[in-house]
């Protein structure tokens, strides 16, 4: 609040009304909803609900299926972080070095951004289909039999480089702006103290950048968590079958096709409580980002 | 102290330095070349596919260059009308888009500027506590409670309707943290200086946080416009009329359409809807990259 | 410790902008040299030049008996000071002084010894184990001199190191970077607008504008025999008084008015004059009116605000001697006074 902040009551009322009223009404209710229905196992003919308790989640830590998805979900949000924060720091470290064309660079790696994740599935799609999939063709000369949507692990490909491609513009443009907020003195400096250039990124402008980075990390988590369901969804063309999927799409697989709206309600809770500790997490960082300016 | 050798006399001529190629150089640009490739090469390849002709499509795969099916296919996705209803055509799912788009980016900035124009310049008891209430919803993104809001449009009988579409999105404090950053740091000088020459809190306002604020709500405007244009998972749920499809979510349309055909799907009309699809949101960030840029990168601080 | 020698270096940009034109100076061991001008006159880009971090256009750069053009700024054997500080932020005083040695393969006990021995120098041994943003101004500033004096290099680098300190600060640096480059003794290059900085630091000053050098000399001989109304006007403080004026006769005469003094060998003409407005004396056998308007008082002296012949003028008197707004008579000492071209504005 200012210091010199206006008295009047009823216009800051009127004027935080909307945005109060739309959360309670798509924010509030709703979340409070999912956590108490997660307590309850819903009738499949719609007659009631009857209270279980905690049953819908211990039912979720012994179903063998859900912790197949729990764990793919772990390793495809390691990787699809892991290759899009590399590649994308890779090039904006070199975007920062060249003089010329800099900004051409920077235009023709940022653009994708715009781009949507369900298009971006149906690209997917169109480079790793059998009949006129390029990439496939590339794979078959190397003696991979890529089957997309047959085979676990093909499938699986795709859906991790559909979604490094897209997610790579975000972290370029953050990583750009992170390396140029670094004072060109302190690289001149280092230039000075250091001969060698790969040293001198890991000694100097790396650690210079984990701000940055750690705040890309979350980013990049939740991305892969939660907006790749449309790449996800694209990709396995509404026919999930025996293909992989995240945690995301398990919900609105339970909740919409098999009407569990208990599971699907405590598989929900499950979520909040993840994307909570990640954001606690990320606040906690961003103390420690204002610590190093 | 002793010895100077005068300036001002050309000592000899300067030697013409020739440069050596620099490897690194050469280097950078190599990977930066193969970085654009990879980002800008699959775009390309749909576009220049989708003006192909399905046969060839599905003989040939997909293509490098171009065949003469450009405005045929295009004709198609956009005024061919077609779903089960043989209602939709590209034109209107255009339509819809554009109506999302505009309307979440508007909504967004207006609420949000109003909610944090209370929360930072008002002496309001309760204004903490309005914050939180507020930026407890960064915490949740939509995907993670699609069920129960979707069960809450439902109860209110906004499904398949544009509100429904649009309000249940600007629900989350994004907007309004990026704002109340923002006017934090206005310099307090300004609003003790509007005081003193009179000025209210509407007046201070609309006369002097607004035209402030130009560039911040350039910057949000396009980065929601971006966001509500890509909406999928949401507009998937509450638009079960196809006469209020969106283009993204027509996308799935297309592609059951692709694998469920028994005949040759229509691959160019689909690309060239997707192309349809990428263009608007891509212009807008293409023009006004630096607004982007700078929005992105400085409201996350 | 070692000569530099710059034999016609100069840096044409991609663009075609020539921000320093080829330009030749050596300047010998254990030598205090300032780079002086304006902002944008090029005396940043010379020092980085010599650093090595801005690319030779033309010309050869000896540090040493080495050309150093094409060497690494790592391996020139140099230590800067930046305007800012450069300082590593996430590193501590100790790792952030000791840096440059770790890279050079220095052994850690050594690099102990040494940072020890450069934070006892600057007083920063109770600061060691703290990060820059924990460090005041002058405390950060010690910080980079430190970076600077454990490397013991061969040149030192400064780029206008004490622009970002307050006036009382900048003073007592001053002195302690002067005595500490007298120690040790070595050759060192020192860039700044500030002709103060100038005048009381260096050993040579070279003034440069619009990227080429106007004059290199002691700071007396560029305060007392300037090559051109740019140094005379740039250097002093208040600058030298320039007036138009004109040789008749061998005789220096303003407006018309009654002879100044002698023009020694100057043709007749046109000229500029320059004076300090120290070699001015009040009344006595003054034969020239000044229209005194303003007196400034600065306590040991006055300057006095007026004009002469219809031209600003400015007069520097001691405490001891009255002046009040008026027309007063004036002499001006005639060893003291300056010719400079009225077209090129060079000495005559």
């Amino acid at each position: 609040m200012k210091r010199a902040g206006f008295t009047t009551i009823w216009l800051p009322v009127a004027l935080l009304l909307p945005q109060l009223m739309i959360i309670a009404i798509f924010f509030y209710w709703p979340a409070g909803w999912a956590v108490q229905s997660s307590f309850y196992l819903q009738d499949p003919f719609g007659f009631g609900s009857t209270f279980v308790g905690l049953e819908n989640y211990t039912d979720l830590g012994s179903n063998s299926e859900y912790l197949r998805i729990a764990w793919f979900t772990v390793i495809y949000t390691c990787l699809v972080t892991f290759f899009s924060l590399a590649i994308a720091l890779l090039l904006a470290v070199k975007a920062d070095k060249v003089i010329r064309s800099a900004r051409t660079y920077r235009t023709l790696l940022m653009w994708v951004y715009a781009i949507a994740p369900p298009v971006a599935g149906f690209m997917g799609i169109m480079f790793f289909d059998q009949r006129t999939g390029p990439i496939t063709d590339a794979f078959q000369v190397f003696g991979w039999d890529y089957k997309l949507g047959v085979n676990y692990t093909d499938t699986a490909t795709a859906m991790v480089i559909a979604a490094v491609w897209k997610q790579i513009p975000v972290n370029f443009i953050f990583f750009l702006s992170g390396l140029q907020s670094i004072p060109r003195s302190v690289n001149e400096a280092a230039i000075i103290d250091n001969r060698s250039s790969t040293s001198r990124f890991w000694q100097v402008t790396f650690p210079l950048l984990a701000p940055t980075t750690f705040f890309l990390l979350i980013i990049n988590i939740t991305y892969a968590l939660f907006d790749t369901f449309g790449i996800i969804d694209t990709l396995l063309k509404g026919e999930p079958g025996n293909n992989p999927m995240t945690l995301v799409y398990k919900v609105y697989l339970d909740g919409f096709r098999g009407n569990d709206l208990g599971g699907s309600s405590a598989q929900s809770v499950i979520l909040m409580v993840l994307v909570l500790i990640l954001t606690v997490f990320q606040f906690r960082l961003i103390e420690r980002r204002i610590h190093y300016t | 102290m002793t010895e100077i050798s005068q300036p001002l006399e050309k000592a000899t001529t300067p030697k013409a330095r020739r440069k050596p190629i620099k490897w690194s150089v050469v280097g950078d640009h190599t990977v930066l070349i193969l970085g654009a490739i990879l980002m800008v090469l699959p775009v390309f390849m749909v576009f220049a596919t989708s003006s192909h002709d399905k046969i060839e499509i599905a003989r040939n795969g997909m293509q490098f260059g171009f065949g003469d099916q450009l405005a045929v296919n295009y004709g198609k996705a956009m005024f061919e009308k077609g779903g089960f209803t043989d209602t939709v055509d590209g034109s209107l799912m255009l339509m819809n888009s554009l109506i999302l788009g505009f309307g979440f980016a508007i909504g967004k900035i207006i609420i949000s500027m109003m909610a944090a124009y209370a929360i930072v310049y008002f002496r309001l008891r309760f204004a903490t506590l309005a914050f939180w209430v507020i930026f407890t919803t960064l915490l949740l993104p939509l995907e993670v409670r699609i069920l129960p809001s979707y069960e809450a449009i439902q109860r209110l009988g906004m499904a398949n309707t544009y509100s429904g579409l649009i309000i249940p999105l600007i629900a989350s404090a994004t907007g309004t943290f990026f704002f109340r950053q923002f006017f934090r740091s206005v310099p307090e000088e300004l609003v003790e200086a509007a005081r003193i020459d009179g000025a209210g809190p509407v007046k201070f306002f609309i006369d002097i946080l607004v035209p402030l604020s130009r560039t911040m709500i350039a910057a949000i405007f396009i980065i929601m416009f971006v966001f509500g244009w890509n909406q999928y998972l949401w507009p998937t749920m509450i638009t079960t009329e196809e006469s209020m499809f969106t283009l993204v979510r027509g996308i799935k349309q297309i592609t059951q359409g692709v694998i469920d055909s028994n005949d040759i799907p229509e691959f160019g009309q689909a690309l060239a809807l997707s192309i349809i699809a990428i263009i608007p949101p891509v212009l807008i960030v293409l023009f006004f990259q630096n607004w982007f840029v700078k929005g992105l990168t400085e409201s996350d601080k | 410790m070692a000569v530099v020698k710059l034999n016609a270096v100069g840096k044409t940009y991609p663009n075609g902008f020539e921000a320093v034109k080829p330009s030749s100076f050596t300047i010998a061991d254990g030598e205090f040299v300032v780079l002086v001008g304006p902002s944008g006159c090029g005396k940043s880009t010379l020092l980085r030049m010599v650093a090595g971090l801005e690319e030779i256009t033309a010309g050869t750069l000896n540090i040493g008996d080495r050309e150093v053009n094409d060497v690494d700024p790592a391996d020139r054997d140099i230590a800067m000071v930046f305007q800012n500080y450069a300082l590593y932020p996430h590193m501590t005083v100790r790792k952030n002084i000791g840096y440059g040695l770790k890279n050079r393969g220095t052994t850690a006990d050594t690099i102990e010894a040494k940072v020890q021995e450069a934070a006892k120098m600057l007083n920063l041994t109770e600061l060691l184990d703290r990060k820059p943003s924990q460090l005041s101004g002058g405390q950060r500033q010690r910080v980079a001199m430190g970076r600077a004096v454990v490397r013991d290099p061969s040149l030192f680098l400064f780029d206008e190191p004490l622009s970002n300190l307050d006036a009382k600060l900048r003073n007592q640096m001053r002195i302690e970077i002067k005595a500490l480059q007298r120690r040790l003794g070595v050759t060192s290059i020192y860039v700044t607008h500030d002709q103060v900085e100038a005048m009381t630091m260096a050993d040579r000053i070279i003034v440069l504008n619009s990227g080429e050098i106007e004059q290199i000399g002691t700071p007396a001989e560029i305060y007392h025999s300037p090559a051109s109304t740019f140094v005379a006007s740039f250097m002093g403080a208040p600058p030298m008084n320039l007036i138009e004026a004109r040789v008749e006769e061998g005789e220096i005469r303003v407006n018309g008015g009654a002879s100044i003094g002698p023009a020694g060998r100057c043709p007749s003409g046109p000229i500029q004059l320059g004076v300090r407005p120290e070699d001015v004396e009040l009344g006595g056998a003054g034969q020239t009116p000044f229209d005194i308007s303003i007196v400034e008082e600065l306590g040991a002296h006055r300057l006095l605000h007026g004009h002469l012949g219809g031209q600003p003028f400015t007069v520097h008197v001691g405490k001891e001697v009255a002046a009040a707004p008026g027309t007063t008579q004036i002499h001006l000492k005639p060893e003291a006074l300056r010719l400079f071209d009225s077209q090129t504005g060079k000495a005559m």
